[in-house]
């Protein structure tokens, strides 16, 4: 992923993730403003295994400040597009 | 037949590994069990040579019964079965068990079985074309399915993980240098469906509902609460993780583990088993951690020699105990012989737990949600995030000032973080 993140793009690698992570018709049904941790079930460990792909898959390393921003998939695009490219 | 967890009184060999022949080493994955609760990954107590397998899969035996011999030192030994699974690292690639090699010349076999016919049918092979590999050159099942899988070796588990996730045998490969396709090379199906197979929830709950209830007819629990400022703890876990690579990096809960493992070392009363009467000190800390279950459901799984681990180690062996227990699928020295249990409660948004004492022991700690909280600091009031630890205990092994004490130095090591590396 070299070049800046479109939105439908950020969803999608997000939801990839979350896919390894907590399969189901819950994901399948989540709505970009829903709380994943809510609807999905999600645990400290589950988010962590989330934050971990994400940042493989995109090259881009998610901060822990970050995290507040990051309990839906608007908020994970909003941060996603925002942030430039890997060098 | 290892005991796999409290009040398991039998289990089923879902799969052996291992051959007649193979050469096995203390700590080896050798067979598959599936308990009420999950399948379970049983590792070898014996280092040796398998010379005969007495259950076979499909086979239920009772706890205590011999599954195998294993020869070693030119003495044939049955494998004791009684004893508490060894705390065994897991072994390097190379010692991972040899499968039975096709013979290097098909010679095409003799053919006793109806079955072993009925099966080369059904793959549409002929057995003229088929290498035996039975007594005296027998065409076996094994080689029929051998041949109608294309030389590739596949395990009777893989098989049915395979058939029942609707996976193409042909399109899976081998994670092992021996070529066979084993059930850790089916990929994993939607976590439901793993929960479905290897752990009913009817038989889940009936196992957590046995153990609870002896639980709170046998022992007289106690409890303890204190409130913690993690405040300190927390800066120095975000600290420390903006230097880590994201994969390594710290929850919370590696540090209330750590914290919990040093108390535990502290007052030993707490640490260990309640049996016959009397208190059995544990060696060691074997940390079990209340894993809650996508679908519902309770698993505890076991970190081993959890006193020997700072706090990175430990985190990671939280993820991968966590992982594992999640995907049905703990080794056995992974699913029993706890000396305490943490429960981190917290993560689902309570405040406190008062929680039921895992028996034979003697003692639950348990953490809330950390929170954003009014704390007084001198004759100042401030906002800290603080979180609520808990103590159940036994009291026929420990009285409340134990319980004090555990909880205070509890709280002394999260207040002095750089002592939980």
């Amino acid at each position: 992923m070299t070049t800046t993140l479109t939105e439908s793009e950020a969803v999608a690698i997000v939801r990839e993730a979350l896919a390894t992570i907590a399969p189901g018709p819950a994901l399948e049904a989540l709505a970009v403003d829903e709380d994943l941790r809510e609807a999905l079930g999600l645990d400290s460990l589950d988010f962590l295994a989330l934050v971990t792909r994400v940042s493989e898959r995109t090259g881009r390393r998610i901060e822990e400040d970050d995290y507040d921003r990051l309990e839906n998939l608007s908020g994970w695009a909003e941060m996603l597009t925002a942030m430039p490219p890997p060098a | 037949m290892p005991a796999l967890g409290a009040d398991m009184e039998s289990g089923t060999v879902i799969e052996w590994l291992v051959s007649p022949g193979d050469v096995v080493r203390r700590g080896d994955i050798i067979a598959v069990v599936d308990t009420d609760k999950a399948a379970i990954d049983v590792e070898c107590f014996e280092s040796g040579v398998i010379e005969r397998l007495l259950v076979a899969p499909g086979g239920t035996v009772a706890v205590g019964a011999p599954l195998a011999v294993i020869a070693n030192d030119a003495a044939p030994d049955v494998v004791p079965v009684a004893r508490p699974p060894v705390r065994a690292e897991a072994p390097p690639a190379s010692a991972v068990r040899s499968a039975p090699a096709p013979p290097a010349v098909p010679v095409p076999g003799r053919v006793r079985s109806p079955l072993v016919r009925r099966e080369a049918e059904r793959a549409g092979l002929d057995l003229a074309t088929v290498p035996g590999t039975g007594p005296g050159g027998a065409v076996t099942r094994a080689d029929v399915r051998r041949a109608a899988d294309h030389g590739r070796a596949i395990t009777p588990y893989a098989r049915r993980l395979a058939a029942e996730r609707g996976l193409d045998l042909a399109a899976l490969g081998s994670s092992g240098a021996d070529g066979v396709i084993r059930a850790r090379d089916v990929p994993p199906a939607a976590p439901p469906a793993v929960v479905s197979r290897s752990a009913p929830v009817g038989a889940s709950r009936h196992a957590t509902a046995t153990l609870m209830a002896r639980a709170a007819r046998e022992i007289p629990h106690y409890y303890l609460t204190t409130e913690i400022d993690l405040g300190t703890a927390l800066d120095w876990i975000k600290g420390r993780n903006r230097e880590l690579p994201v994969a390594n990096r710290l929850l919370p809960a590696a540090a209330l583990l750590r914290a919990s493992v040093l108390a535990l070392r502290a007052v030993p009363e707490l640490n260990g088993h309640w049996r016959d009467g009397g208190f059995v000190p544990g060696e060691g800390v074997q940390l079990g951690v209340a894993v809650s279950l996508r679908g519902g459901g309770l698993a505890v799984p076991v970190i081993r020699d959890a006193h020997e681990l700072g706090v990175d180690a430990l985190m990671a062996r939280l993820l991968e105990v966590g992982t594992s227990a999640r995907a049905g699928r703990l080794r056995s020295s992974e699913a029993s012989g706890a000396t305490a249990t943490v429960t981190n409660l917290g993560e689902l948004g309570v405040d406190t737990v008062s929680g039921v004492i895992h028996p034979p022991q003697v003692a639950l700690i348990g953490f809330g949600a950390v929170r954003a909280r009014p704390w007084a600091v001198g004759t100042d009031v401030l906002v800290r995030p603080v979180v609520t630890a808990s103590l159940a205990a036994d009291h026929r092994a420990s009285d409340g000032a134990m319980g004090a004490r555990l909880l205070h130095d509890l709280t002394r090591h999260l207040q002095r973080p750089e002592e939980l590396r």
